[in-house]
Order: C-alpha cells, then sequence, then structure tokens
C-alpha cells in the first residue's frame, strides 16, 4: 500500500476567495479523502434578530453574503410577507426577480472568471470580469450600490426603477451579448479549457440525488430541478421555463449549465420587462408579526435552492430567522467529487461547486 | 539607485469573515476596468512574497490565529489594509456572538478603509496610502530603525489574546475599542508591549 498522508488546503489559499479548510489525505497524488473544516466566517447573524427589529434585520439578511446578496434580500422580504400575510404589488415582484436574475448574471460571469483562473487563463478571468462590471454599472444606475443594493422593503420596494430604466437594462444586455457569446465559446470550445474540464470530478445522478445536491451542480448531474419551474411570484408570468440540465456530471457539464443559465437569465429579463405591471411600489408595511406567525420561501439562488424562515412572537422582533442555504447542501457532493482525483484537480472540482462560504457559514 | 517597495507592492488577501462583497471588490479593483495593475500592484497567494495585506470582514475566534499567522509570515516592510467596514470595526456584526471585532483585534493595521460593501475606488486609494507607510518603514529599517516604530503598529493597543480553549481571554474581551487610547500614541512602549504579545 503506498504511503498516505494528509495536506492541509486552506483557509488561506490563492484559488479560494473565501476561507475553507480541506484536509486532503492522499496517497501518491490521489485523494483518498476529503474532510472539510468550516466555522471561519460564523458571525451568528440568525441570532441578531433579537438586537434588531424586523425591518432592521433586512439589512443584515442582505448581507448574509455579498454575491447573492438581492436573492438574500428578496427571501428575507418575501417570508416576512407571508408571515404578515401581505399581498405585494405585481410591479415590486417583477422588480425584485429582474434584479435577482441580474444578479445570477453578475454571480454565473463572477465564478466564470474564477474558474478561468483555478486552471490558469489569466486573461479569460480578466474577460468574464470585464463583462460582469456591466452589470454592476446597472445596479449603481438604478440601485446606486454596486454590492449590497437595499432595495426591499417588507412590504414593497424603497424606490421604482423607471420603465426607461429598464428598457436601458435590456439594452445593455443585449449589448453584452455578442461579447458573452465569445466568452463561451472560448470557455467551451477552447481546447485549453477543455482539457482541464472534461471528465473530472463525475457525479452520477443516483449520487446526486443521494447527496441531495442543488443548484446547477446538481442540474449538471442531471437533477432536474430549479426552484424557478415552480412559478412562484413573477415566474409565474413567464411563457415558458425550463431548467438547464446536463447528464455527464462532470466540471465541463457544470460549466456548461451555468453558461446557459447567463443566456435564460437575459432572456427571463426581457420577457418581465416587456410585461411588467403598473400597479405601484407598496412601501414598508406598519404590521407587526402575531405571536407564532410563521412564513416561509424557497427560492433559486444564482447557487441553488435557498430556504427562508420566519417566526414572529408578537413584537418587531422576529422570534427566529433560520435560512438553509444551497452551498451547505452542496459540501457533501464536494467532499464525494473529491473522492479519487488528482491532487491538481483538487482546486478545480472546489470551484466548479460554486462555494458560498459566508451563506454557508452565516 | 533609488529603491521604492512602492513602485511595485505585491498585495495579499485573506477573508475573515466578511460577507464576500468586499472581497469580490478587492478583486474587482484589480480586474480591467479598475485595473489597480497599472500601478504595479500584483496578487499573490503567498505571504513571503506580499508587501500589502489586505483583510476583508471582521475577526472571530477561528480564523483570528490564521489573520495572525499569516501577518507574521509576511516580511517587514510590511502594512497592513483593513478593506471594509466589518474589517475596521466589526461593522453591522459587531453584536453578533461570533464576531470578535475588526481586524485591529488580531494585527497592527496601518489603513482603514470604510466602506459596505468597499468600493473599488476606495480599495486602491487604501493601497496607495499604505505605500506611502511602506516606503516610510523601508526609510526607517535603512537607516537601522524599528518598522514598527511606523504606521499602525506604533500605536496599536495588542489586540485580545485566545486562552487555550479558544475564547478571547476575559481582562482584553472588553477591552477599549481600537485607536481610543491617544495616551500610547507614539510612545515607543507600545511597539514593544505588541512585540512581546505576539
Amino acid at each position: 500500500m503506498a504511503h498516505r498522508s494528509v495536506i492541509p488546503f486552506g483557509p488561506q489559499h490563492p484559488v479560494l476567495p473565501e476561507p475553507l479548510h480541506l484536509d486532503l489525505v492522499i496517497e501518491d497524488d490521489r485523494v483518498i479523502e476529503a474532510i472539510p473544516q468550516i466555522g471561519f466566517v460564523h458571525r451568528g447573524l440568525e441570532k441578531l434578530t433579537e438586537k434588531r427589529d424586523m425591518h432592521q434585520f433586512g439589512y443584515i439578511a442582505e448581507r448574509i453574503c455579498g454575491i447573492c446578496a438581492v436573492g438574500h434580500s428578496c427571501g428575507y422580504a418575501s417570508a416576512c410577507e407571508r408571515m404578515l400575510g401581505i399581498e405585494v404589488p405585481g410591479r415590486v415582484q417583477y422588480i425584485r426577480t429582474i434584479l435577482h436574475e441580474l444578479s445570477r448574471i453578475h454571480s454565473h460571469l463572477l465564478w466564470l472568471g474564477l474558474l478561468a483562473d483555478a486552471f490558469g487563463f489569466e486573461a479569460l478571468f480578466y474577460r468574464s470580469w470585464t463583462l460582469r462590471e456591466q452589470i454592476l454599472k446597472i445596479f449603481e444606475s438604478t440601485c446606486g450600490g454596486r454590492v449590497i443594493l437595499s432595495i426591499n422593503e417588507i412590504g414593497g420596494l424603497k424606490h421604482d426603477i423607471e420603465d426607461s430604466e429598464l428598457a436601458g437594462i435590456v439594452q445593455a444586455l443585449d449589448a453584452m451579448r455578442p461579447d458573452y457569446e465569445a466568452l463561451v465559446h472560448t470557455f467551451l470550445d477552447d481546447n485549453s479549457c477543455g482539457e482541464r474540464l472534461h471528465g473530472v470530478g463525475v457525479i452520477s445522478k443516483k449520487d446526486a440525488l443521494e447527496l441531495s445536491m442543488v443548484g446547477p451542480f446538481g442540474r449538471a448531474s442531471g437533477v432536474d430541478y430549479d426552484v424557478r419551474m415552480f412559478g412562484d411570484g413573477a415566474y409565474a408570468d413567464l411563457a415558458a421555463f425550463e431548467p438547464i440540465v446536463a447528464t455527464d456530471g462532470d466540471c465541463y457539464a457544470r460549466c456548461q449549465v451555468r453558461c446557459a443559465e447567463v443566456t435564460q437569465a437575459m432572456d427571463i429579463i426581457k420577457e418581465l420587462v416587456g410585461k411588467i405591471p403598473h400597479d405601484g411600489i407598496g412601501g414598508r408595511t406598519k404590521l407587526t408579526p402575531a405571536d407564532g406567525a410563521r412564513g416561509e420561501v424557497v427560492i433559486e439562488q444564482p447557487r441553488g435552492e435557498a430556504y427562508y424562515y420566519v417566526r414572529g412572537n408578537g413584537t418587531k422582533n422576529l422570534d427566529r430567522f433560520r435560512v438553509r442555504t444551497p452551498t451547505s447542501q452542496n459540501l457533501a457532493g464536494l467532499t464525494h467529487a473529491l473522492q479519487g482525483v488528482l491532487i491538481a484537480n483538487v482546486p478545480m472540482i472546489i470551484l466548479t461547486i460554486d462555494p458560498c462560504i459566508s451563506c454557508t457559514e452565516r | 539607485m533609488d529603491h521604492k517597495m512602492s513602485r511595485s507592492p505585491w498585495v495579499i488577501h485573506y477573508d475573515g469573515s466578511s460577507c464576500n462583497g468586499c472581497d469580490i471588490e478587492v478583486l474587482a479593483s484589480l480586474t480591467p476596468l479598475f485595473d489597480a495593475e497599472r500601478f504595479g500592484v500584483v496578487n499573490t497567494g503567498n505571504p513571503k512574497h506580499a508587501d500589502i495585506f489586505l483583510v476583508t470582514g471582521s475577526v472571530n475566534a477561528q480564523n483570528l490565529p490564521v489573520v495572525r499567522q499569516i501577518y507574521n509570515q509576511m516580511l517587514e516592510p510590511k502594512c497592513v489594509v483593513a478593506c471594509g467596514i466589518c474589517a475596521c470595526s466589526g461593522g453591522v456584526f459587531r453584536d453578533a456572538y461570533n464576531v470578535i471585532g475588526g481586524v485591529d483585534r488580531a494585527i497592527p493595521v496601518d489603513v482603514y478603509a470604510p466602506g459596505c460593501a468597499i468600493r473599488p475606488e476606495t480599495v486602491i486609494d487604501a493601497i496607495v496610502e499604505a505605500c506611502g507607510i511602506l516606503d516610510q518603514k523601508e526609510a526607517v529599517m535603512r537607516a537601522g530603525g524599528d518598522p514598527l516604530t511606523v504606521g499602525g503598529a506604533a500605536t496599536w493597543d495588542g489586540g485580545v489574546e485566545l486562552v487555550e480553549d479558544g475564547f478571547v481571554a476575559a481582562a482584553k474581551a472588553g477591552g477599549a475599542p481600537a485607536g481610543a487610547p491617544a495616551a500610547s500614541a507614539g510612545m515607543p512602549a507600545a511597539p514593544a508591549a505588541a512585540k512581546e504579545a505576539e
């Protein structure tokens, strides 16, 4: 039997923008087992509900994660609205969905860039991030912030996004398309990218289901599951929605799924902007949750299914806030995918699950 | 020849317990739109190659030793930039039970760069400010002096110490906020105490 040794990976590692520690048990240059260790980003923000009231907590919820910020604030706001029994105007749902889909584009472009960086294609990394800046420019011109938008209130929006601005968003996305297609062409058809991606870290559909993988990571293994297909909120008005699924389950398939999801998000935004109703933007509610009132929401984050739960106790503070994020689901899949791979492919596989540690640990 | 560290400062980035917002902005400041690389700023993964330490997010008991270890592995002259309000003071999470405080609870900070999330312009601004401190430190070292008498280390109160079970030592847990003890400013005794603490 070959000699076994343990290589510590992280928390500070060039490929990781976020701290995650893995103990890689290796035999020669094969990984036998990967033992994750987390807790570097734990802040304990769910307990902050005791110190911040329901409305103030919206700002905390948005800062669970800076990449999925829009999704978290939408999820928290809609969970609270369900708890209070508020029906928000259609325009609010549409604008939330449009911003959420925009953040999906920015998150996937960010991920594509990090992927390129992980396999050493620096120029491609810069290309992806240059394209991503255009989305951030849209965020900045419509909401004022590049990362944290703070547009959601419980019961509505803080400010409207005018029709002319929405048309501008569609125009900017249309202008991005040729550049984006060239980028995707490089990722999916270039030999040097394909060599690093094909057949690496394969997870079968059976394993993916057993490990309850969600999001693009699961869909790349053929799990036909996307929360958006349940048609919640503005998604109900889409003419058609099909989750993007690939069957290979390797790093290439995960890249393929995310590349296609960006185009899908662009189409969704275009369709929603065309149909947007004009029924006001609501506003901050004055209601206080009843004791024991509960609200639950499931939304599709860029990384997969996220679940939000709020419970009131009759005061302005929430009794409990709970969020289950996609990466905590996918960590089991990550350790599974790492078994038996070459140590050189470890950064690749860690990246393709698109780990969001600050979501996971909160 | 006139040597200057600031001509090409290499940076290392570590995410304390930030929400990622500042991390992606730190990275964005290096990519083509903001392009800090035009000033010779290069992102490195090796603490021994780095001149400037960009820390995002607050510190907790789990990552405090990591932050300290990276800092100790860097060679003098070195600078620390606290990127974002969480790294400066704990930000919105300062009341959370697992947050000890800003990065200055772990290591001396030279430049505080606020923002939630920090803007790439602020990151570049902070790096430029840190370059000035690097040059000062270098000048002091060339004259045979102690680099800890320059920048944040000169006035640092020593941060917090973790006891064996991983919790913050009781005496310093509720200690004075960063920068408040004006009495120690410029006193040579302070850096010596900081050294002993390490």
